[in-house]
């Protein structure tokens, strides 16, 4: 145990000194910083998404400026580009969970000002559940289309939640979701519109699109 | 000093009394070893731990009841399974305590249990370690340290041949291995020992000197990317020599240049903008629109810059019919008129990039330049993947990636400042395949970080241990049927490719339904208008059949050899349903069953744009069909996205005489 301490002690040394940023020095000093992407990022454990965190960082006047630095948790620091905006995409965190990512600069009386991010890293059954969400779900639960598929939300008379609205998704038990899916709206008098999902996806896929939902929900479930 | 020793031995050794006593006290001190040390384990400090951590927790009782203390070991002979991890991650069942630190953190949720396949299966590690480093990371006694989270599933892939909901990153990183080709080069066999086959389909290079000049393909294999950003196509880093020499073989392999074609000036190439559209060519090919976004699917090659690629003739003899060029290409054979295909022609010639190609001037080839140019196709493997005229197709032309995943670490030669581990080393040979050495002959392709992660998670799956697991625990893909439509119509199929979108007979694409049992859906009067022009049947479908301007007579063999061939043996197409209340049916329909959310029916109130349309449904079905359909529509056509509704024999009734009423003349 005893000799093994100075070996951890070098090679966090060692390791530290091989990531250490390069001194990448501030040419310019904000008075403000604001997220640019979406608050929340989700994505398998440990995996990097493709979208990137974004945020700008201003003057006092409200106008982004170039050459702020920007640290983003875990992840390399860097400058603001002309637009005053630095992104960097950061990799998701190992256990599943709910991680905040902080994105910091500093003004010119060296306070810092920060903003935050969430990352949600999901385990197996939460994955599987947003791969079935995609293909059962998302048509009606989410609002945006995408390139291979059209929302179909807006042509609906009760307007279905979007799988992140924790706000409304959080107050329904684990037990009614469940049921909800399973059975449709009407088993717990709401929209007949939203479909029985039983026994088209079977039980242990029906739990995985709850614990997915859970996962997801912002405001947090619980 | 002698003296003093002397004396002492005399003290504790000098007559036997003493002897015998100090003789015990040695040997307690001795014997007391033991404990000490085993009193030290890592493992003890951290079931301690638990201890403390459960003892707090409202399921105390239940928790100490089912601890088990001292070393834990799950033994899976069949297998190969010694795993000790279960001495410090003691609570990997008890989900109450989701949250607490590692190792005392409950294991995520997963389809198999632990005792039936251990830890080491899917994490790697050494399993019958117990301590920390051992187990997780000892470069020393180990060479497959734990896998990084963002690779953990590739360890499904041992056993999953087949593609699984839960895993999209093996999956993709599966489809990219073969849709890029690397499969063409490296052997990659499953326990079966078939070998993964190639998706992308790169064209014959025997005629191409018909198609395109010597300077674009001298710019394309310089930098594929800028010609089209969705390029297949690997970079080879070659130089400007190389580039000039390989485009002048290949010029020379080929058959000769077409004449110049007759001028098409007088065409409007907006009118063939419109017949591009209406065609529904961005179903295979994409195209940048004027926002910079690439639209449009990936069968056949990007078009944004196709104007500055091809030769006008060539295209026109192309659009024509494409399979006398390229037997075997995917390109259906469109029906086109003379006028259409030089309105199409004039449209996809407009389309030019000025900046491409433009610095490129190559004087002609001299002959030490294509024999050069010959020397190279042969040395970087080109044949692998084209057809080149008097080039055989090399054999193992790459290393054998069929145990890839657990490679030696002692056999891999690392990169400087790259961390020694396999996953790290794939990623960085996938990113940077010259990094490793000048000499090495793997080109390079634009991947995305995400992409080179399902990339190392596909490779990390094929595993020496997945060779030898028991053929029990396999499941492997659905070898594909081989079904081949035959005579007339199946010739006509042929020609207009229909099994690359539609899937028959456990044969053919995923992108269109399943045509199985189309004999039984539809009626034959409503087949053939569909056939000679399929309509918006889906209103939200992105990707739709085009129209290939059939003849009435080909129209009819299609739709004959459709409603005799393909039919369920479930149940009769005729089978009487019997007549019921189609009022009540109007009521389920828009009531209990709420249909309108996903079908338009009434076109002035329906709104929901997911499924078909059903104005025509009583022209377009038959009665047998939606009956059965709405019983269980997933055992007609599995994997559609109509539910199983598991309707009663009753409701089904009543909505099938409703839609069977649904005759609207067609908008």
């Amino acid at each position: 145990m005893n000799r093994r301490i100075p070996i951890t002690i070098l090679a966090m040394l060692s390791a530290s000194c091989r990531h250490a940023p390069s001194p990448q020095p501030a040419t310019a000093l904000g008075a403000a910083i604001l997220k640019v992407s979406e608050d929340t990022i989700v994505g398998g454990v440990g995996v990097m998404p493709d979208q990137p965190l974004t945020v700008q960082v201003n003057d006092a006047d409200g106008n982004g400026i170039a050459g702020a630095r920007v640290e983003f948790t875990d992840s390399a620091p860097g400058l603001t580009g002309a637009d005053g905006q630095f992104s960097t995409r950061i990799r998701l965190g190992t256990n599943a969970g709910r991680y905040t990512i902080t994105a910091t600069t500093h003004d010119k009386t060296g306070k810092s000002l920060q903003t935050t991010f969430t990352a949600i890293a999901l385990d197996y059954r939460q994955t599987l559940g947003r791969e079935l969400s995609e293909k059962h779900c998302a048509r009606c639960h989410d609002p945006q289309s995408t390139a291979e598929r059209v929302s179909n939300r807006d042509n609906l008379a009760t307007q279905p939640h979007a799988f992140s609205d924790g706000a409304a998704l959080n107050q329904i038990s684990s037990a009614n979701l469940i049921a909800i899916i399973a059975h449709g709206g009407t088993a717990l008098g709401k929209s007949p519109e939203m479909p029985p999902y039983s026994p088209t996806l079977s039980t242990s896929e029906i739990n995985a699109l709850a614990a997915c939902i859970r996962a997801i929900a912002n405001p947090p479930w619980r | 000093m002698a003296l003093k020793i002397r004396a002492a031995l005399r003290f504790f050794f000098g007559d036997s009394a003493r002897a015998f006593g100090s003789l015990s006290v040695i040997l307690l001190i001795l014997l007391a070893i033991v404990p000490a040390k085993d009193h030290f384990r890592e493992w003890l400090h951290y079931q301690n731990g638990y201890q403390t951590l459960i003892r707090d927790q409202p399921d105390s009782v239940a928790l100490t009841r089912r601890f088990q203390s001292g070393v834990q070991q799950i033994w899976l002979p069949e297998i190969g399974v010694t795993d000790r991890c279960t001495t410090c991650h003691v609570a990997l069942t008890e989900q109450s305590l989701a949250g607490a630190q590692q190792p005392w953190r409950p294991h995520p949720s997963i389809p198999h249990s632990l005792n039936e396949f251990g830890c080491v299966m899917c994490h790697r590690g050494q399993g019958v370690a117990t301590t920390v480093e051992e187990a997780h990371n000892s470069t020393k006694a180990w060479e497959q340290p734990i896998l990084p989270a963002r690779c953990v599933e590739s360890s499904c892939g041992q056993c999953h041949e087949r593609a699984l909901a839960g895993t999209p990153g093996l999956n993709e990183g599966r489809d990219l291995l073969a849709g890029y080709g690397c499969v063409n080069c490296h052997k990659l066999a499953s326990p079966e020992g078939r070998n993964r086959t190639a998706t992308d389909r790169p064209p014959s290079l025997k005629r191409i000197a018909e198609k395109t000049s010597r300077a674009w393909i001298f710019a394309w294999i310089k930098n594929p990317p800028a010609y089209s950003a969705t390029a297949t196509m690997p970079d080879f880093q070659l130089s400007d020599d190389d580039a000039r020499d390989i485009s002048a073989f290949l010029i020379a392999q080929s058959t000769p240049p077409l004449p110049s074609a007759p001028s098409s000036l007088n065409v409007d190439s907006s009118q063939g903008a419109d017949l591009y559209r209406a065609s529904y060519c961005a179903s295979c090919h994409a195209m940048q629109n004027a926002a910079g976004r690439i639209v449009g699917g990936s069968f056949g090659p990007e078009l944004t810059r196709v104007g500055s690629k091809v030769n006008p003739a060539w295209l026109t003899q192309w659009l024509h019919n494409p399979a006398a060029y390229l037997p075997d290409t995917a390109m259906p054979h469109f029906r086109f008129a003379d006028k259409d295909i030089a309105q199409l022609a004039s449209f996809l010639t407009s389309r030019t990039d000025p900046d491409f190609a433009v610095n490129v001037h190559l004087d002609p080839a001299m002959p030490a330049q294509i024999a050069h140019g010959r020397k190279l196709v042969n040395e970087r493997g080109c044949a692998a993947c084209h057809e080149i005229d008097g080039i055989a197709r090399p054999d193992n032309f790459a290393p054998d990636l069929t145990t890839v995943g657990s490679l030696p670490l002692a056999k891999v030669v690392f990169a400087p400042d790259l961390a020694h581990t396999l996953p790290d080393y794939l990623a960085a040979k996938i990113r940077q395949p010259r990094s490793f050495g000048t000499a090495m002959k793997m080109p390079r392709n634009t991947f995305s970080d995400s992409q080179v992660d399902a990339l190392v998670t596909a490779l990390l799956a094929q595993t020496a241990r997945a060779q030898t697991l028991p053929a029990a625990l396999r499941i492997p893909v659905a070898p594909a049927s081989g079904y081949q439509p035959a005579g007339k119509a199946g010739k006509l199929m042929n020609d207009l490719h229909c099994l690359t979108c539609h899937s028959i007979n456990a044969m053919g694409g995923s992108m269109a339904p399943d045509l199985s049992w189309e004999g039984t859906a539809v009626q034959r009067t409503w087949l053939i208008a569909f056939l000679k022009n399929p309509n918006t049947l889906r209103p939200a479908l992105i990707r739709r059949m085009p129209r290939f301007n059939l003849t009435d007579d080909d129209a009819a063999t299609l739709a004959d050899y459709i409603m005799t061939t393909y039919q369920t043996p479930a149940f009769d197409r005729d089978e009487p349903v019997t007549p019921s209340d189609a009022p009540r049916g109007r009521e389920l329909y828009y009531g209990k069953y709420a249909c309108n959310s996903c079908h338009i029916l009434d076109p002035d109130r329906d709104k929901g744009y997911i499924g078909p349309t059903l104005t025509q449904a009583g022209l377009r079905l038959n009665a047998a069909w939606i009956f059965h359909w709405l019983k269980n529509a997933q055992a007609l056509r599995p994997g559609t996205l109509e539910l199983n509704w598991n309707m009663n024999d009753d409701d089904a009734r009543a909505i099938t005489t409703f839609l069977m009423q649904q005759k609207a003349a067609r908008k």
